[in-house]
């Protein structure tokens, strides 16, 4: 690490990224969503010894570590997917996942964080942003949630 | 043959652009303190530019045309504004004209004082480094969101309320007096090494745009140090910095691979670059204030020895560290310090460092692990040692570092 200079970065992205929550301030979850290719997917389809796999374990224990892990989970291959639509009354299945894109859903991280900077620093430091793409979204406000469930 | 002389044009104008950007906005603003109408009417000049010197050709002096014409276009503004109140500095500024017009060659460097601006207290910190690459380099904000690890719309509206304030928040544009000037001139230091840092740490990607920054950050402190010639730890900085981009070449392997400082080939470390970084460290020392990024530089200055002795003086690097802990007792320091220790008094020693830092401030702190696996797996403390790589890895941003970090885990 002495092949840094002195880390003033870190000062400055502090200041951005809160680490612990003072009691009584609002936080916010998040979801980390990430895509892979189809070349990723297929490294998991043929074998499950991920290549990744040190580099997730070290990111999952920092975020548990750090305070900030709500929950998280990897999704099989998307042409495991099978999509269902009603429309007029008529159903409508179709093998594969629902979007024909090439990069696809393979996986989310649910954290709670005090901005949306803080999630950005984490979706940057996750494998699957070397890998495929995180996208970061925001989760619908706790209110409307408990709307759901009740 | 058209479009050759079209390029040209294009090249001039970038080259104009490039060079005199801080100086242009810098003089528009500091009178206004409106830095976003500046910047719009440079903007507006050199559209102007490009679509007015290919065909009349470049003028003798590209510099003083652009003010001119960029002073027009603010001009047009105000009046369209019709805002009396807020037109009000502009127009005092319109009444300066006809001085302006006989000077066309020279005009005042106002940078210094832009600078100030954009680091001044009542502005976030977070946003001095993005306000400098914006008004005194001219970066976009779509690029500086990438650095910065914002979302450019997110970036844009931060910007944006930045300048208002400038405007609006009775920020002025001068050069703080003698006695607040080591405070103040600190904080835009710490953004121009800010910008620096971020650099460093995407440069190492495959990526051209933290090499950029590196060298946007080197060219605002030489900037600085023309402006500010007798203040030592301006000169620190630029040292600092050199040091560090003495050694670009040396990080990665040609595969890509991450390779840390002690393995670092030092004969591809640039000679010039250290020693331009020593005449500064030098010229520095002899006005005897001593002062953090001197120290820091030092720091430096004793790795880049090996280049010619072949060895690290850690217990130098230790004093250095120890001094620096007295006036800046960061996370970085302490844990640079531990790291030094480790080396210079065993990796016991180093550990007892790591062992004084609050747990809480360093969960979110890569540095730390990596030292702390570092010590421990010296130590043979395997499971303890993996514990920290976990963390390091799990911290890390480049995927280079991680892949050092997880073959060393093992």
């Amino acid at each position: 690490m002495s092949n840094r200079p002195p880390p003033i970065r870190h000062t400055f992205r502090r200041t951005k990224a809160l680490k612990i929550v003072p009691k009584g301030e609002k936080v916010m979850q998040f979801a980390l969503l990430i895509y892979h290719s189809p070349e990723e997917f297929a490294v998991r389809k043929n074998d499950y010894n991920d290549p990744h796999l040190g580099a997730w374990r070290g990111y999952y224990k920092a975020l548990v570590e750090a305070g900030v892990y709500v929950g998280a989970n990897a999704l099989e291959v998307p042409e495991t997917g099978t999509t269902v639509r009603l429309r007029e009354g008529k159903r409508s299945v179709q093998d594969g996942p629902f979007a024909e894109t090439k990069e696809q859903l393979a996986g989310f991280i649910i954290l709670e964080l005090p901005s949306v900077d803080a999630a950005l620093e984490w979706a940057a430091r996750c494998p699957g942003a070397s890998i495929g793409a995180v996208e970061v979204r925001p989760l619908a406000p706790e209110a409307m949630r408990r709307g759901f469930t009740g | 043959m058209k479009g050759s002389n079209q390029e040209d044009t294009h090249r001039t104008v970038e080259r104009v652009a490039r060079e005199s950007y801080g100086r242009l906005v810098a003089y528009l603003s500091s009178h206004t303190r409106d830095v976003a109408s500046a910047e719009d009417a440079l903007s507006n000049a050199l559209v102007a530019a490009l679509t007015t010197w290919p065909r009349d050709g470049v003028p003798k002096n590209p510099e003083a045309w652009l003010l001119t014409t960029a002073r027009h276009s603010l001009i047009d503004v105000v009046r369209h504004q019709q805002v009396a109140s807020a037109s009000e500095p502009t127009l005092l500024l319109l009444r300066e004209e006809p001085k302006e017009a006989s000077l066309s060659a020279e005009f005042p460097d106002e940078r210094l004082k832009l600078l100030f601006v954009c680091a001044h207290p009542a502005i976030d910190p977070a946003m001095h480094t993005p306000l400098m690459l914006q008004t005194v380099l001219g970066l976009d904000a779509v690029r500086i969101a990438h650095t910065f690890l914002v979302s450019p719309t997110t970036m844009g509206q931060r910007l944006v309320r930045a300048k208002t304030k400038i405007r609006d928040g009775g920020i002025q544009f001068e050069v703080p007096q003698e006695r607040e000037l080591p405070q103040r001139l600190d904080a835009v230091l710490e953004a121009i090494y800010a910008a620096f840092g971020i650099g460093w740490d995407e440069m190492a990607g495959v990526d051209q745009r933290g090499q950029d920054l590196a060298e946007e950050a080197i060219w605002l402190g030489r900037v600085l140090l023309q402006l500010l010639p007798r203040e030592a730890e301006v000169r620190g900085l630029v040292a600092l910095m050199l040091h560090c981009e003495a050694r670009r070449r040396a990080r990665r392997a040609p595969d890509g691979r991450y390779i840390p400082l002690s393995e670092q080939d030092s004969r591809q470390w640039s000679l010039p670059f250290i020693e331009e970084a020593e005449r500064h460290l030098a010229e520095a020392a002899s006005r005897g204030r001593a002062g953090r990024f001197q120290l820091e530089a030092a720091i430096q200055s004793v790795h880049a020895e090996r280049a010619r002795n072949g060895r690290t003086e850690w217990a130098a690097i230790t004093m250095f560290y120890e001094q620096l802990l007295r006036i800046s007792p960061t996370l970085g320091t302490r844990t640079g310090y531990a790291a030094a220790a480790g080396e210079a008094n065993g990796p016991e020693a180093g550990l007892a460092v790591l062992d004084g830092i609050n747990p809480d401030d360093v969960s979110n702190y890569q540095p730390y692990w990596a030292v702390r696996a570092h010590l421990l797996q010296r130590l043979g403390k395997a499971s303890e040692a993996a514990d920290a790589f976990d963390r390091a890895i799990g911290l890390a941003e480049d995927p280079a570092v991680r892949q050092f970090l997880l073959q060393r885990r093992g």
